[in-house]
């Protein structure tokens, strides 16, 4: 039984319809790596999981949440608030602006275990010392009474995901946790989201748009495009053998040592606008392999030869 | 935080020489002879000429002001010409009505005013919002004076609750304080009401949400508190505002105060009196936003850090 | 776009039309005062001085007599003529300052923008105030007094809208074919900072008709028999306990003219879609 497993779920903000039949699951100790351009649905599913939705003004129509044996959809909010922070805790993609300005670092992760694990001022404060100290912060006490602006971004995402960790949560949802953050940066705090989930036995569910980030942290990936999941699979099989001729062409946007040079391409074509997506698979226009049939038939999510794909001509 | 009050206070003495050289020019620039602006009805000749000589009007203009200037600063301010007293004398005795009417009707809108726009960003679209926003609209539109003179008409005249006028007992200050209250309240609303809304669109309360913190928590000790930083601003920036309705409503209700001094003494020409209310009317003002600069430093750690 | 269209747009919202018409209404009365005002603004009847509101006069007589809604319609023409003339040199002059400090920048701009600041700070009736002291009290006076007191505001918001157009490609473009700088300003960047300063000066000369009645109400504004909105008021205020009716009307009149002003300047901001350009002041 996966830690989660979302179900065919698909949400409506007013008129529009920005997902539809999003299915995965995520087990313990495992990182999933969810992928796409923006505005293929990525942030949108984490605040399904995080059931956040409805304070943008959307809601899920079909589908279901099952997070530890119990349905998220229809839960109350007040439960859901006892659930956010404490087991599923969230990395945001910007941690310039994550943090409330005018709060000293060090209140706003004590809020956390203080909130969800009862903990007093003091107790609060040293766990909060100690996972900072964890994150290879330097001078924890200094960082603790500083006020968020005297941090750099990478220092910040680092206090981003100290607050994540502060109430022992079982899975994290981190969104495009780098994209804000220098190259540099971004590399080192990968790698410490990684050791988390190896040496805690969390779930991480990491939605990124870069292949790169996904090759080098991911057990396995789902591939979201314009608001339906393309494809499904382990790592190690999604680079070998990708089953979606969009993930090929993601795959093949991925820089390598030594490439020719101007050999480097993007995708052709531009992501459908959620106004005004296509008839049959929303790839069609772009796909080079598009048949009549493509233009006229939603593929169906399939098992194939390994994972699941939506593609009317995955095997050939 | 002290050397930034200083910076502060230091920043003010050009606004003060600037302000307070405009008001020195008001005799020179009324038609006629500058000593017929300053001596008292029915001097005598010599009179005129001993004042003359004090302010040094037969010395070049700038020796002129810093004489005056000098006076004013030693708290000598001159005689009045109608109520032949001194200037300063007259401005003791206004002056504590003036600040106790601005210092409540400071406090009256400024609690009121948040707590209403609170309430309104908070229960958004709904009739405590819409309530709100009329008494918004209201406030900002209605003349002051006339608000008052409606207060009075109702609460003094027809129900007696309140005395109509003067400042002899507490209860006069009522109506006082509500008609600029109005004013400030709606000021205060409005800004308090846009700035929660758009604080509340901001990442860091998504992820308080995300934190599991509950709502009313996140609307109090975050948004708010984000929200009380511009309306300290316009605080400080509007504080002469407030002071201004106090002129107003001072004549308007007959109360003794600085503005009712200087409404008198306009009419009558009084321009010893004129001289000396609005130099302490443009103090309380440069004070007041200095207060209300001091205030936002102590809440915002980056104001501090700009300033230090 | 034509001018005209945000206008359209404006009416057509709820409280755009309302108020629209309302002052459209209070316009018409201002301009065709002697024909539909019932009587005279100045014949006196003693007589029948402090009338309740009746059938003959509907909002009463004051204390000399005189129709109260006559003279409320004349006193339009006072209160608005005022206001809209002070207001349109302050926006003028405004435009002028504020094009040249923020076009030219350097020492100029330093002193437009010192003198600016430190009037910001202070009331307009404090600075109506410290002006009517100097040049004495009446209706010019009055409207100097105004003109002066919201000139920071317009110079202020012009500049703003000057230095975020000055760094645009096309200004440049037209700087390097060699076109003069009164070229510039006046034939580019003014005519796209225009909008939010007019209506600015739209919105502010609700708050210059306030002014007036101010000043009209402590007897430094219009001098008797002139009918002004304020001026009323203030000789009603003798007359509180037997006809309110004299503060009540012409304060009404204030109101009603003021919030439809700003109620139809806030559907033009909406149709505009400017309220961020207006909140760089």
């Amino acid at each position: 039984m996966a830690l989660l497993s979302v179900q065919g779920i698909s949400v409506s903000i007013g008129a529009l319809n920005p997902l539809e039949g999003i299915t995965f699951d995520i087990d313990k100790g495992e990182i999933l790596g969810l992928v796409g351009e923006s505005g293929s649905g990525k942030s949108l599913t984490a605040m399904c999981v995080m059931g956040l939705l409805p304070r943008i003004g959307g809601s899920i129509t079909k589908g279901s949440i099952v997070f530890d044996g119990r349905d998220l959809i229809g839960l109350p909010e007040i439960e859901l608030r006892r659930l956010r922070g404490k087991r599923i805790a969230l990395i945001s993609q910007n941690p310039m602006t994550s943090l409330d300005p005018i709060i000293r670092i060090g209140a706003q992760i004590d809020q956390v275990s203080n909130l969800h694990l009862g903990l007093s001022a003091e107790a609060a404060k040293a766990r909060s010392l100690e996972l900072i100290a964890q994150l290879r912060i330097p001078e924890p006490a200094a960082i603790h009474r500083a006020y968020p602006h005297q941090l750099s971004g990478g220092m910040k995402q680092r206090i981003v995901i100290a607050m994540a960790l502060a109430a022992d949560p079982d899975l994290i949802v981190a969104d495009e946790p780098t994209t804000a953050l220098d190259v540099t940066i971004q590399a080192q705090i990968i790698q410490i989201m990684v050791e988390l989930v190896r040496d805690r036995g969390l779930a991480l569910m990491l939605i990124t748009h870069d292949m790169g980030v996904v090759a080098q942290a991911c057990d396995r990936v789902v591939v979201l495009y314009a608001g339906r999941v393309a494809e499904m699979n382990g790592i190690g099989e999604i680079f070998a053998e990708p089953k979606h001729p969009y993930t090929r062409e993601l795959i093949r946007c991925i820089p390598r040592f030594g490439q020719a040079p101007g050999s480097l391409k993007g995708i052709p074509g531009t992501v459908p606008s959620i106004v005004d997506y296509p008839d049959g698979c929303r790839f069609n226009p772009r796909c080079s392999n598009a048949q009549a049939l493509c233009r006229d038939q939603a593929p169906a999510l399939e098992p194939k030869s390994s994972g699941l794909a939506a593609c009317h001509f995955s095997e050939v | 935080m002290i050397s930034f009050f200083i910076k502060r206070l230091l920043l003010l003495i050009p606004v003060f020489l600037a302000v307070s050289l405009v008001i020195f020019m008001i005799v020179h620039l009324v038609p006629g002879d500058p000593i017929d602006n300053l001596v008292q009805i029915n001097s005598s000749p010599e009179q005129k000429a001993a004042l003359a000589a004090k302010y040094g009007l037969d010395k070049p203009l700038y020796q002129q002001y810093a004489i005056w200037l000098g006076n004013a600063l030693t708290g000598d301010l001159g005689d009045a010409i109608i109520l032949r007293r001194p200037v300063s004398d007259l401005i003791a005795q206004n002056l504590p009505h003036s600040l106790t009417l601005g210092a409540l009707a400071l406090l009256f809108s400024t609690v009121v005013g948040i707590a209403a726009g609170a309430l309104a960003a908070i229960y958004k679209d709904s009739w405590i919002d819409r309530v709100t926003m009329a008494l918004i609209l209201l406030g900002s539109t209605v003349p002051g004076f006339w608000l008052g003179l409606l207060l009075i008409m109702l609460f003094a005249v027809q129900l007696g609750w309140f005395p109509v006028s003067g400042a002899r007992s507490w209860d006069a200050l009522v109506l006082p304080v509500l008609t600029i209250g109005l004013g400030g309240v709606a000021l205060v609303a409005r800004v308090t009401r846009v700035a929660m809304m758009e604080t509340a669109r901001k990442d860091f309360v998504m992820m308080l949400h995300a934190k599991g913190v509950p709502p009313w928590r996140i609307e109090l000790r975050h948004v708010l508190r984000h929200a009380l930083l511009p309306v300290v601003t316009i605080l400080s920036l509007r504080i002469g505002w407030i002071l201004g309705g106090a002129v107003t409503v001072e004549f308007v209700f007959a109360r003794p105060g600085l503005g009712s001094l200087l409404i008198t003494s306009l009419n009558q020409r009084d321009y010893p009196v004129v001289q000396g209310a609005l130099l302490m009317l443009a103090v309380a003002v440069m004070l007041g936003t200095l207060l209300g600069d001091i205030v936002q430093a102590a809440m915002d750690p980056r104001v501090r850090e700009r300033i230090e | 776009m034509t001018a005209f269209a945000p206008i359209r747009t404006a009416i057509r919202s709820p409280r755009g039309g309302v108020s629209a018409a309302v002052l459209v209404l209070v316009v018409a009365c201002a301009l065709f005062a002697p024909l539909v005002a019932p009587y005279a603004y100045d014949i006196q009847n003693l007589p029948g001085a402090n009338t309740e509101p009746g059938a003959a006069h509907w909002m009463g007589t004051d204390e000399f007599g005189r129709d109260l809604m006559s003279r409320i319609i004349f006193g339009a023409r006072t209160s608005l003529s005022v206001a809209v003339t002070a207001i349109s040199i302050s926006v003028a002059a405004g435009l002028t300052l504020g094009a040249m400090a923020g076009y030219f920048g350097g020492w100029f701009d330093r002193a437009v923008t010192a003198v600016v600041d430190l009037t910001w700070s202070f009331p307009e009736i404090l600075i109506a105030l410290i002006l009517i002291a100097i040049i004495g009290p009446g209706l010019e006076s009055t409207m100097v007094a105004i003109s002066i007191a919201y000139l920071a505001q317009f110079t202020r918001l012009t500049r703003a809208q000057i230095m975020a157009l000055k760094n645009e490609t096309y200004v440049e473009a037209t700087t390097n074919l060699g076109a003069g700088h009164f070229h510039i300003i006046f034939r580019h960047l003014l005519p796209n900072a225009l909008t939010p300063v007019i209506v600015a000066g739209m919105l502010a000369t609700g708050d210059a008709i306030i002014l007036e009645a101010t000043l009209g109400f402590f007897g430094l504004g219009a001098q008797p028999p002139t009918p002004s909105w304020g001026a009323m008021m203030s000789s009603g205020t003798a007359q509180i306990f037997i006809a309110p009716w004299i503060i009540i009307f012409p304060g009404l009149a204030i109101a009603i003219t003021v919030i439809s002003i700003n109620l139809f300047g806030d559907a033009l901001i909406e149709a505009l879609d400017i309220r961020n350009r207006l909140r760089s002041v």
